[in-house]
């Protein structure tokens, strides 16, 4: 895939609210394909980093570019969405009363304006891209079932699904274990290591075991700042973390 | 599953409702059939015979189904609970009020060609500007989809716009439909004040009083609300209704992926204004009467429990409500007319408590066992 060659900078990002510093002077690179864990303690900066990168918060100072064409800070949202990067959120949204397999129609790329939708079908690559969101994201057996009756880790797999819809070079996952049950959590597991490669992938997660069983690189942040990164075993045994952690 | 194979565009829902829609549509073609043959062929003195009072009230029953309909589209389907579709039913039956006092003419009680009655008593010299061209039947029939139509949309782009949902929306549509009654009541705005229009002669050249009349009107009233279903159903069952839907589950997510959410509410709720419209231009030749007492907030409340009543969010479900309770209306209000109201709202109640999918509700889970 020679498109998926975009990187994304963060270069000396503050952010203040009232004068506390929630990012301080923080540079961090994603590489393509790259499957990123970010940790840290409460009020570390995660859930601020990933803000900033959305457009959703904007910095005081600093650089975030994705690859070299998008200055992610002078773009909106939706555009931050259009350029290739999709957020998903801790807690798991999506809709309800429609079955799994319209719930990924609906997030199909193209034009979403009424008069588009109210003539829209499903051509044949669609339908595909539909099906081996399906089979990628383990629902094929539940796609005709309302989203309602899904139990809580396929809800999450289901959105983080409808992210893949769009085909997004940047994945940011949000706590995606929270509240799983441990054959979900290595589901989820198996998932977002298969989507590494083809897609860059951050996961900013507290579940260290989780963190262990599917980063290749970590980057610790504490205070707004990076104070580690590496491997897990040699993010483990930096000094600072083991303080910031209490010897976790 | 039985439908495993079907599509995407084909979901369930229209798996089960197919039976229930074509039975629907038996029943309309046999009613538009079996009431001119009542009327025109069997003779008078038959028992079956159908008095131009019953093809009338028939005719009004499925002018409120369509009300029912435009209310279920965007409060079923979208979310939007509108507590002022009245309000677009009132201004289609004005337009279509403006048509016939203009087709009065001379035939008035003083007689002037151009000026309607209530004109002349008002003293007035000549007619206003906005009654020109209501002479033309099909300037009027523009009209009578035109006016609701425009006045929801841009009632809904101010609303949407800013983000008023929920019981807020409600409560602006509550009142939107409360100020057009205090203004048509006004002799001034040229609608003929509390008494608004009557006395109507004929449509088309044809006299509204005889029954060949009434039978085309109630046919025709039955092709209306026949078609206005099936754009409904369209509109439903294309992706665009998945995406209704969806923003009536979670707004801010179907923005979030993409959906401009306040254009999307502002074409349903526009085009629900429409048929509001018509099925209120249909309802004024049937009744010989349109009063600003139409306007009257209760009228809105009162969709909204047919609604209700015969299942929200099914399309069906609504034509039968409105159906149903304006039959049980007719005849409490004949009969013990003073617990009319308190029969509705204990029926709401009811309904809300113990039947949250309506009638239409009941009916599928008692024809089907739960899966």
């Amino acid at each position: 895939m020679s498109i998926r060659d975009k990187r994304l900078f963060l270069e000396d990002l503050t952010v203040s609210f009232d004068g506390f510093k929630a990012l301080n002077n923080l540079t961090l690179y994603v590489e393509p394909g790259e499957l990123l864990c970010v940790i840290g303690p409460n009020g570390a900066g995660k859930t601020t980093m990933m803000d900033v990168i959305t457009g959703k918060t904007r910095p005081n100072a600093g650089k975030a570019w994705f690859g070299n064409e998008a200055n992610l800070l002078q773009l909106t949202e939706a555009e931050i969405v259009a350029a290739g990067i999709a957020r998903k959120f801790q807690k798991p949204t999506v809709f309800e009363q429609l079955t799994v397999e319209e719930n990924l129609e609906l997030a199909l790329p193209g034009s979403k304006t009424f008069l588009a939708a109210l003539r829209a079908v499903v051509t044949r690559s669609q339908q595909e891209r539909i099906d081996e969101v399906l089979e990628i994201t383990g629902l094929t057996e539940q796609r005709r079932l309302d989203a309602r009756i899904l139990a809580h880790g396929q809800k999450q797999w289901l959105e983080i699904g409808m992210l893949l819809m769009q085909n997004p070079e940047l994945l940011l996952v949000d706590e995606p274990v929270a509240g799983m049950t441990p054959h979900e959590i290595e589901r989820t597991a198996e998932l977002l290591r298969s989507l590494a490669g083809e897609h860059s992938v951050v996961v900013v997660e507290h579940d260290m075991h989780f963190v262990r069983s599917i980063a290749r690189r970590v980057v610790v942040l504490h205070e707004g700042q990076v104070i580690a990164e590496g491997d897990m075993d040699k993010v483990q045994k930096d000094p600072r973390v083991i303080e910031v952690y209490l010897g976790v | 599953m039985a439908n495993g194979s079907t599509p995407l565009g084909i979901s369930k829902f229209v798996a089960g409702e197919s039976k229930a829609a074509r039975l629907f549509f038996v029943a309309l073609l046999l009613l538009a059939a079996a009431v001119p043959v009542l009327n025109l062929v069997v003779p008078e003195s038959s028992p079956v015979h159908l008095s131009a009072f019953g093809i009338t009230l028939i005719g009004k029953y499925l002018c409120y189904a369509m009300l029912a309909l435009a209310v279920d589209l965007i409060w079923g389907y979208c979310g939007i609970l509108s507590l002022g579709h009245a309000a677009f039913f009132s201004l289609g039956g004005y337009a279509m009020g403006m048509y016939l006092m203009r087709q009065i003419g001379p035939r008035g009680v003083y007689g002037d060609p151009i000026l309607p009655d209530f004109m002349v008593f008002l003293n007035w010299k000549s007619l206003p500007w906005f009654w020109y061209g209501f002479n033309h039947f099909l300037f009027a029939f523009a009209m009578m989809a035109l006016v609701p139509g425009a006045l929801a949309t841009v009632f809904g782009w101010f609303a949407f716009r800013s983000r008023v949902t929920g019981v807020y929306l409600s409560i602006i549509t509550q009142a939107l439909t409360y100020a057009l009654m205090l203004a048509f009541f006004r002799n001034d705005m040229g609608f003929g004040g509390n008494n608004g229009f009557t006395d109507f002669k004929d449509i088309l050249g044809f006299d509204l009083h005889a029954d060949s009349t009434r039978v085309v009107l109630f046919v025709v009233t039955a092709l209306s609300l026949a078609g206005s279903y099936i754009v409904c159903r369209i509109i439903v069952e294309s992706r665009a209704g998945r995406v209704l839907r969806a923003i009536r589950d979670a707004e801010s997510r179907t923005r979030f992926i993409g959906y401009p959410v306040e254009s999307f509410k502002l074409w349903v709720f526009g085009f629900s204004a429409v048929i509001a419209g018509i099925a209120g231009a249909l309802y004024v030749p049937q009744t010989g009467i349109i009063n600003p007492g139409e306007f009257a907030p209760i009228n809105s409340i009162e969709a909204v429990i047919w609604v209700a009543v015969g299942g929200r969010g099914t399309l069906l479900g609504p034509i039968l409500g409105a159906v149903v309770v304006n039959y049980a209306k007719t005849w409490l209000t004949g009969a013990f007319p003073e617990i009319w109201l308190y029969a509705l709202g204990a029926l709401f109640i009811l309904v809300t408590l113990f039947l949250p999918n309506g009638i239409l509700g009941l009916l599928r889970s008692k024809g089907k066992p739960k899966a």
